[in-house]
């Protein structure tokens, strides 16, 4: 009989180690659960949102352009399934191919933006946003997704990614996604070509730092030196 | 008759659209429904009621496990380590290497115990964790490979600045000497610490395997090395 290798005895010294002391663990719920109670965070903010916006003129707007309402659905359902994404790419066996699953309603989203570039060459009175509305949408969505991006982080941190610098991305773009959803109670304009590419850079600019910052935090490297 | 799973494809698709996988529930003792995973993951010469059994098997090891039960999980992961060999073997992982991924992946399990779900298959979930580790090792042991050059008349050539400056050396010996009794007060396992990862330049799983002691241990004990080094030579300064 071989006597045990060295990386034998480590590996058995190794899963003793592990064994000592093994306390019971509460297991994860599912993605879609814990997808559902960020979303109910967020609907909670949308409820204090709603209550300090201007609703009538929210609605006087949408019922005049109603392909607003695509463009509403479209950063809704961003946020939704890359939050849904994201809760996926935290379990240590998922596929990378989950960060894809927000780009359909992106699609959307962008297009549905894209006709109110459209409206504001088609109708010369249509208000577009100025520079200035576009630095407070910029403020706005970067303000909101830095709490709703940190929450997010939080509940990830639960999973165990291996792919820590993706999933921290797919965070940023679910809170991101959800910002510029609730921007739409205070954006009393339609969308030129200045103010999507303000939200286009907002939202990567989101993105960006959660993958830098937050990408750290759920690697498993940096929380079993911690 | 093995059971130890040797061809498993494992980015097939992008989403898995298929109904097994978004079911991934056992409908009965002995028979899987994620069987085409589970097919895969096996070799052909094995028959589809062992790879079942083996696999039913694993995943009542590991619900023990997440209940705390320290038997079955000392069972389950010896019983991990083959498959992690043979997927890291797949991904053609050195032969000397392979020991690291074993040791990344059995530290993933533990902390991803929870989030293992026994209604799914077990061996599925080991071995795209261990395909993932097989990975990252290929990539780091890539990037290093890239920062180390092979050049051997330049290092036969380089210039030893000590003995072009007697002064230079004469303080280099000073200091040595001073690094040397600070880390001769340290600890015994913080001094080992020091010496195999520092001085000899040695990898984790390397110095975990000479020590016999674990990469958390060993990385606790340099941590601790380094401050207190560090608190010494301030205070010497």
């Amino acid at each position: 009989m071989n006597a045990p290798s060295n990386a034998d005895s480590a590996q058995e010294l190794l899963i003793r180690d592990l064994a000592t002391d093994l306390t019971p663990v509460r297991r994860l719920r599912p993605p879609s659960v814990r997808t559902f109670s960020w979303l109910m965070i967020v609907a909670a903010t949308a409820v204090i949102l709603a209550m300090i916006a201007d609703l009538s003129a929210l609605g006087h707007r949408l019922a005049a352009a109603p392909d607003l309402w695509l463009a509403v659905t479209g950063s809704a359902l961003t946020a939704i399934l890359a939050a849904f994404a994201a809760f996926q790419l935290s379990l240590p066996d998922a596929r990378r191919a989950w960060a894809l699953l927000p780009l359909p309603a992106t699609l959307l989203w962008i297009v549905a933006s894209g006709f109110g570039c459209l409206r504001v060459w088609f109708v010369p009175a249509t208000h577009a946003a100025d520079l200035s509305e576009a630095r407070d949408c910029l403020i706005f969505i970067i303000g909101l997704s830095v709490p709703l991006s940190a929450l997010l982080i939080i509940m990830l941190r639960r999973g165990c990614p291996l792919q820590p610098g993706l999933t921290a991305a797919t965070a940023g773009f679910a809170a991101a996604a959800a910002a510029a959803t609730l921007l739409n109670f205070f954006h009393p304009f339609d969308a030129a070509a200045t103010d999507l590419a303000v939200h286009v850079f907002a939202v990567s600019l989101v993105i960006a730092g959660n993958r830098a910052l937050s990408g750290r935090l759920l690697s498993t490297n940096f929380r079993a030196a911690t | 008759m093995t059971t130890i799973p040797v061809d498993f494809p494992l980015e097939d698709g992008i989403f898995r659209f298929d109904p097994a996988y978004w079911r991934g529930r056992r409908s009965g003792s002995g028979s899987i429904t994620d069987t085409e995973i589970a097919k895969r993951a096996m070799t052909k010469a094995v028959p589809d009621v062992t790879i079942a059994g083996a696999d039913h098997r694993r995943s009542g090891l590991m619900a023990a496990a997440q209940a705390g039960d320290s038997a079955a999980y000392q069972t389950l992961l010896r019983d991990c380590i083959p498959v992690i060999k043979s997927v890291a073997r797949r991904r053609r992982v050195d032969a000397d290497r392979i020991d690291d991924v074993v040791q990344d992946v059995l530290l993933t399990i533990h902390r991803a115990r929870h989030t293992y779900d026994p209604s799914r298959s077990f061996t599925a979930w080991l071995c795209v964790i261990a395909d993932r580790r097989a990975i990252d090792l290929l990539r780091r042991t890539r990037r290093q490979d890239m920062r180390e050059v092979h050049a051997p008349l330049a290092f036969e050539s380089h210039a030893d600045d000590e003995a072009a400056d007697p002064l230079r050396g004469l303080a280099h010996a000073d200091a040595t000497g001073t690094v040397a009794r600070a880390l001769a007060s340290l600890p015994a396992r913080q001094r080992e610490a020091v010496q195999h990862f520092v001085l000899e330049e040695r990898s984790l799983a390397d110095t975990s395997a000479l020590t016999r002691r674990t990469k958390g241990s060993l990385k606790v004990n340099l941590h601790r090395a380094l401050k207190a080094l560090r608190s010494k030579m301030e205070f010497r300064e």
